[in-house]
C-alpha cells in the first residue's frame, strides 16, 4: 500500500496529473479503497460494541471561540479508556472536537486534518471558514453507512474567522447537516446537560478566562447527570482538554492550566454542589 | 517508408542535456543555506503568487529552479507522495531522501525515455533535522542524478559561480541575518563579475526554522520581517565584506 508501490519507483501517474487540490479526491482516484467511506462492512446483527467518545462544548467569546472535551470513552456500561483525547487542531485557526464511534472519529480526524492542509500546501492560501466545514460534511456524510450500523460520528467544528475577525462554531448530524450556532454549541451524549449549562452561564461579554471557566463548568453538569461523561479525575490528574482560538491562532491549554481551572470549579462545587447560580429574573 | 537517421546514444543524451541545462539558464538562480537554527532558501522571484520555494510536509522544503509548469507538477507530485505516505504509516516515515530519490527516480526516467522532453528543471529537496547534524539538503538536476549536499547549495543558469562565491563565505553557525546577506550577496553577482542591486520586494524568502513550536518548520519570510532581517544583517555585515575583501585581493 505504499505511495510508491505500484510503479518502478517513479511518481505514479496519478500523482502527476493536474487535478484537484483536495487530498480526499486525490484518495479517491488514487487509492479508493483507503478512504474510509470506502469501507464496506459485513453485515451484522444488532450494535456493534466499539469505544464511545462523549461530551464536546463550544462557546464564542469577543475575540475568538473555545472547545473543550471531556476525557471519557466508554462502551456500552464499562469505561474502556479514562484519558482519551476527543479535541483536534484541524489546522492553525480551527479545531474539531468528536462525540460518537472513538475510533472512526479518530481516523475522519486524521483525514480532515490532512485535507485541509494539503489544500494549503497545494493552493499556497487556506480554505474559508466556511469551506472547511463544509468539507468536513461531505466526509460525515460518506460515513452514513456506518453511522446506521450505530458507528455514528457526530463532530462539532470551532475556528477563527480571518475574514469576519470573530470565532464561529458548527454542529453536524450523522447525515452530514450542517448549522452554524450562534454563541454556544454541545454534542455527544452529556450534551443536554450541558447545554442547559451554558444556556444559564452565557453572557457576550465573557472574557477568554471566563469562557474557559465557563466550559469546565457545562463540563462538570455533563459529567454530574449523564454516566458517559467524565468529570475532572483530581485523583489521576486527568482533566478535560480545553483549546482557544483567536486570532493568534489555536492553543491548547497546557496540562497545569486545565487543571487550575477544573480544581477551582472543583472547589467551589463542593460548597454549591449545583454550581454558580443564574438569577431568576 | 523513409530510414531513420542514426544517432548515437551519446550524442541523444548529450542533445538532451544540452536542451535541460539551456531552458533552466534562462530562469533566475537561488540558493539554499544551512544556518544555526535551520535552512534558508533564498531566490529572486518578481511574483508574489508563483512561488519557488514551497512546503512539501513538517520538515521538509522544496526549491526549483526553470520551468514554472514543470516544476510545479513535480512539487504537487511530491505533495501528494508526502501527504499519502504520512497517511498510511506515521509522518515520521516521511523523509527527505524518500522523496528526493522518488523525483530522481521521476526524473531520470522522463530524461531517458525518448518519448518525452526532458524536464527543464533543477530541484532542491531539503529536511530539516533536530540539530544541523540532522540537516539534510538534496540537489537533483535535470538528468535524475542526486546529489548529498552540506552548508550551501544553488541551483540555475548561474550555479557554478554562486556555488563558488558561498562554498568561500559560508558558515554552518551563521544567523539567519547573516546567512540572508551572503546569500543575497551571492546572487546579485552577474556571470561577467559586476554586483547589481536585489531589492526586498523581488526577493522570494523562506525557512525551516527547527525552533519553531508547530510541527510544521516551514516558513515565509515577508514583508516586514525580511525588510528588518535584511536591515540586521547589513549591519553585520563586516564580517562578511572583509571576507569578500580577501577574496578581491587574491589572496584565495
Amino acid at each position: 500500500m505504499e505511495a510508491n508501490t505500484r510503479s518502478n519507483g517513479r511518481l505514479p501517474a496519478a500523482f502527476l496529473t493536474p487535478g484537484s487540490s483536495s487530498f480526499m479526491d486525490f484518495l479517491g482516484e488514487h487509492q479508493p479503497e483507503m478512504l474510509p467511506g470506502n469501507r464496506q462492512l459485513p453485515p451484522v446483527q444488532g450494535v456493534i460494541e466499539a469505544p464511545h467518545g462523549t461530551t464536546i462544548v463550544a462557546v464564542t467569546f469577543p475575540g475568538g471561540v473555545v472547545l473543550a472535551g471531556d476525557r471519557r470513552a466508554t462502551m456500552g456500561n464499562m469505561i474502556a479508556q479514562r484519558d482519551i483525547e476527543k479535541v483536534f487542531p484541524a489546522d492553525e485557526y480551527s479545531a474539531v472536537g468528536i462525540a460518537g464511534t472513538a475510533g472512526l472519529a479518530v481516523e475522519m480526524v486524521k483525514l480532515f486534518q490532512l485535507e485541509l492542509e494539503h489544500f494549503e500546501k497545494v493552493e499556497g492560501a487556506q480554505l474559508s471558514l466556511e469551506g472547511k466545514a463544509n468539507r468536513l460534511s461531505t466526509m460525515i456524510r460518506s460515513n452514513l453507512g456506518m453511522a446506521m450500523q450505530g458507528l455514528a460520528v457526530v463532530p462539532l467544528f470551532a475556528g477563527y474567522d480571518v475574514d469576519r475577525g470573530r470565532g464561529r462554531i458548527f454542529s453536524y448530524d450523522v447525515t452530514g447537516g450542517r448549522s452554524e450556532e450562534r454563541n454556544f454549541a454541545t454534542t455527544g451524549s452529556g450534551s443536554v446537560f450541558a447545554r442547559g449549562a451554558m444556556k444559564k452561564l452565557f453572557r457576550d461579554d465573557l472574557t477568554e478566562e471566563q469562557a474557559t471557566t465557563l466550559v469546565v463548568q457545562a463540563l462538570y453538569d455533563a459529567a454530574d447527570d449523564d454516566s458517559a461523561t467524565g468529570g475532572p479525575d483530581v485523583a489521576r490528574r486527568i482533566y478535560p482538554i480545553i483549546t482557544v482560538i483567536t486570532e493568534d491562532g489555536f492553543r491548547r491549554l497546557g496540562d497545569d492550566e486545565s487543571a487550575r481551572l477544573a480544581r477551582s470549579v472543583l472547589e467551589r462545587r463542593l460548597e454549591q454542589p449545583d454550581g454558580p447560580r443564574a438569577a431568576l429574573l | 517508408m523513409s530510414t531513420p537517421f542514426y544517432v548515437s546514444p551519446q550524442q541523444a543524451m548529450a542533445d538532451r542535456a544540452e536542451y535541460a541545462r539551456k531552458g533552466i539558464a534562462r530562469g533566475r538562480s537561488l540558493v539554499v543555506l544551512q544556518y544555526a537554527d535551520g535552512i534558508v532558501f533564498v531566490g529572486e522571484n518578481p511574483s508574489r503568487a508563483l512561488h519557488k520555494f514551497s512546503e512539501i510536509y513538517d520538515r521538509i522544503g522544496f526549491a526549483a529552479a526553470g520551468k514554472y509548469n514543470e516544476y510545479e507538477n513535480l512539487r504537487i507530485g511530491g505533495v501528494r507522495y508526502a501527504d499519502l505516505r504520512g497517511y498510511t504509516y506515521d509522518r515520521d516515515d516521511v523523509t527527505a531522501r524518500g522523496l528526493a530519490n522518488v523525483y530522481a527516480q521521476t526524473l531520470g526516467t522522463i530524461f531517458s525515455s525518448q518519448a518525452e522532453k526532458p524536464y527543464e528543471v533543477e530541484l532542491v529537496v531539503a529536511e530539516v533535522g533536530e540539530s544541523a547534524d540532522g540537516d539534510q539538503i538534496y540537489r537533483l538536476p535535470h538528468d535524475g542524478s542526486i546529489v548529498d549536499e552540506h552548508g550551501s547549495v544553488a541551483v540555475g543558469g548561474n550555479a557554478e559561480q554562486i556555488s563558488g562565491y558561498l562554498d568561500q563565505r559560508h558558515r554552518d553557525d551563521m544567523t539567519l541575518a547573516e546567512a540572508l546577506k551572503l546569500a543575497v550577496q551571492a546572487l546579485s553577482r552577474d556571470t561577467n563579475g559586476s554586483e547589481r542591486e536585489i531589492p526586498a520586494e523581488r526577493l522570494e524568502v523562506a525557512v525551516l526554522d527547527r525552533t519553531r513550536p508547530q510541527k510544521r518548520k516551514f516558513k515565509r519570510i515577508v514583508g516586514g520581517q525580511l525588510s528588518r532581517l535584511l536591515d540586521a544583517g547589513s549591519g553585520t555585515s563586516t564580517l562578511a565584506d572583509d571576507v569578500e575583501d580577501e577574496s578581491d585581493g587574491g589572496e584565495k
